[in-house]
């Protein structure tokens, strides 16, 4: 049974349509990701999820408990990372903790949160003295201080540097690797790609893909294409002969071979029995982004 | 520690942490009795306030003073919470977020208590101003004053869009309120029309009160029905207006 159900869900502002129709289900211990541009509807979608917004129309289940109607019982099973909320400046990482352990039946230990957070030196730190980084890791720790079944993670990595963003999806995945399903709301494709097992793409409030990262790419378009310098003069009908190959290029001192399915095989071993060195051989595949683009008709960050 | 206990002294914590908020709350009271109490005009009888002694008639106004510092500084703190998102953070956890309010006015009424005690022990030990005769009156009188300060700093704060806006508001309307509790000029000194109009304003009613306990009398009905009036009204329009975020 999925964990999170979302059903026709319809969230208006005024005139404004927010939400409009959108559907997906969430299974236990999965990633999942919302992505869109900024202003699609993601976060709106996710605080009619965690109960901080009342939808106009539509169903949501959560851990069976619909959020409109909970009596406390959800909350004590969903953790949510919200955008843009502070604390007291002056409260210290390690008072955050103890308080927001007493809101829970069965808190973490949060020392070991702490410690998994990489915020162990700075237990007596005051909030306003952390980075935004520390910042961010105290959000997550306060988000799983309850022992959650379900974290709600929003625009997570905003802000942060690359280094930074790196070490926090690693933590995602230490995360789920200890049972949480992760509701995930980003608008950056590499990090959709690298953590999700399941995305669904909105796009002005309307849900326009719900699939697998590969499975988006796949869905758009199969093709590849394969770059490389021929360490000898090759006759361009070797490779156009191969059914996985549909053209062949050059581009200055490159090869560059459209295809689909092994393509790289297919070219590689094509050029071996010519006894041709492919030299900078790179394989490029339709990226996240490229599928984004084919699916919205437009860059997610324009 | 339940929820409500954990937070209580977190808050109490913070508190003292923003020296501003506990000078000003803690502080400020006893010094400016102090400062009264040292002029010796103010230590004599005056036959303007019917014999009594000037700094026995300031002791009622600076503990309702007191009590204004703290729902200033109520309305500054709620305001900014929600400001900054810490109220909306904190609606994402199974607490209920009137247990943020309980703690407050938990933190708020103990240590205005403190205030309280700290005034009235330097008022009979430096400057002989009799103890409340009738106890009981005395801590009914307060916690109806108290009640119905925090309500309107309460009510600021639910109005009040930024926390900077409420500390400005909570102080603009407590300034002529403390002029009606007879700050500048006290109630026994006042003309009919002004005793009149301190009669329905919360502290002015609750000096009234207090006075009276000391005394040895319970406090008037209309006084008591002022103070009962203004947390309904005040309290109940705060939370009608209140946002979490």
């Amino acid at each position: 049974m999925a964990i999170i159900e979302v059903d026709g869900l319809v969230k208006r502002y005024g005139d404004h349509t927010a939400v409009d129709g959108v559907s997906f289900a969430v299974e236990h211990g999965e990633i999942f990701g919302i992505l869109g541009p900024n202003g699609a509807g993601k976060t709106t979608t996710v605080e009619c999820i965690e109960g901080l917004r009342t939808r106009d129309e539509g169903t949501i289940r959560v851990c069976g408990i619909d959020p409109q109607r909970d009596n406390g019982e959800l909350r004590q099973m969903l953790g949510s990372q919200l955008q843009e909320s502070e604390l007291p400046d002056k409260l210290q990482v390690g008072e955050a903790m103890e308080l927001y352990s007493s809101f829970y039946r069965n808190p973490a230990d949060w020392h070991e949160l702490i410690d998994m957070l990489n915020l162990a030196e700075k237990i007596d730190t005051q909030f306003r003295h952390l980075s935004g980084g520390q910042k961010q890791r105290l959000s997550i720790a306060l988000a799983l201080v309850g022992n959650p079944r379900v974290a709600v993670l929003d625009e997570l990595t905003t802000g942060l540097d690359p280094q930074a963003r790196r070490d926090t999806w690693d933590l995602i995945e230490g995360i789920r690797d200890r049972g949480v399903t992760i509701l995930l709301v980003t608008h950056f494709m590499a990090e959709a790609e690298r953590l999700c097992d399941k995305l669904a793409v909105i796009d002005s409030g309307r849900l326009v893909a719900l699939d697998s990262p590969a499975g988006l790419v796949a869905r758009v378009d199969g093709r590849q294409r394969v770059r490389f310098r021929p360490s000898a003069p090759l006759d361009h009908a070797v490779l156009t002969a191969l059914p996985e190959v549909t053209s062949v290029e050059r581009a200055g001192g490159q090869l560059v071979v459209t295809g689909r399915g092994n393509l790289l095989l297919a070219v590689t071993t094509a050029l071996a029995r010519n006894q041709v060195v492919a030299a900078d051989l790179r394989v490029e595949q339709t990226s996240l982004d490229d599928a984004f683009v084919a699916l919205t008709g437009r860059p997610i960050d324009a | 520690m339940s929820a409500l206990t954990r937070l209580t002294a977190t808050e109490t914590r913070l508190f003292f942490r923003e020296p501003m908020l506990v000078f000003f709350a803690l502080a400020f009271p006893p010094i400016v009795l102090v400062v009264l109490g040292s002029i010796p005009a103010m230590r004599e009888p005056n036959a303007s306030f019917g014999g009594m002694r000037v700094i026995s008639l300031y002791v009622p106004i600076i503990v309702v003073m007191g009590l204004a510092m703290f729902a200033n500084s109520l309305s500054q703190l709620f305001a900014t919470y929600r400001e900054k998102g810490v109220l909306r953070r904190m609606r994402t956890t199974p607490v209920r977020p009137g247990v943020m309010l309980g703690a407050q006015l938990l933190m708020s009424t103990g240590l205005s208590v403190v205030t309280m005690l700290v005034v009235l022990a330097i008022g009979r030990l430096a400057f002989d101003v009799g103890l409340p005769r009738q106890l009981p009156a005395y801590l009914v009188s307060y916690v109806l004053a108290a009640l119905a300060v925090f309500a309107i700093g309460l009510l600021v704060a639910a109005i009040a869009p930024t926390g900077k806006s409420a500390g400005a508001t909570a102080s603009l309307l407590f300034l002529p309120l403390m002029v009606f509790s007879g700050l500048w000029m006290p109630r026994a000194g006042m003309n009919d029309v002004l005793r009149r109009i301190s009669d329905f304003t919360p502290l002015g009613a609750g000096v009234q009160s207090l006075q009276d306990a000391t005394a040895g009398h319970w406090p008037q009905p209309l006084h008591m029905a002022v103070m009962l009036g203004w947390t309904i009204v005040a309290g109940g329009l705060a939370a009608r207006y209140f946002r979490w975020e």
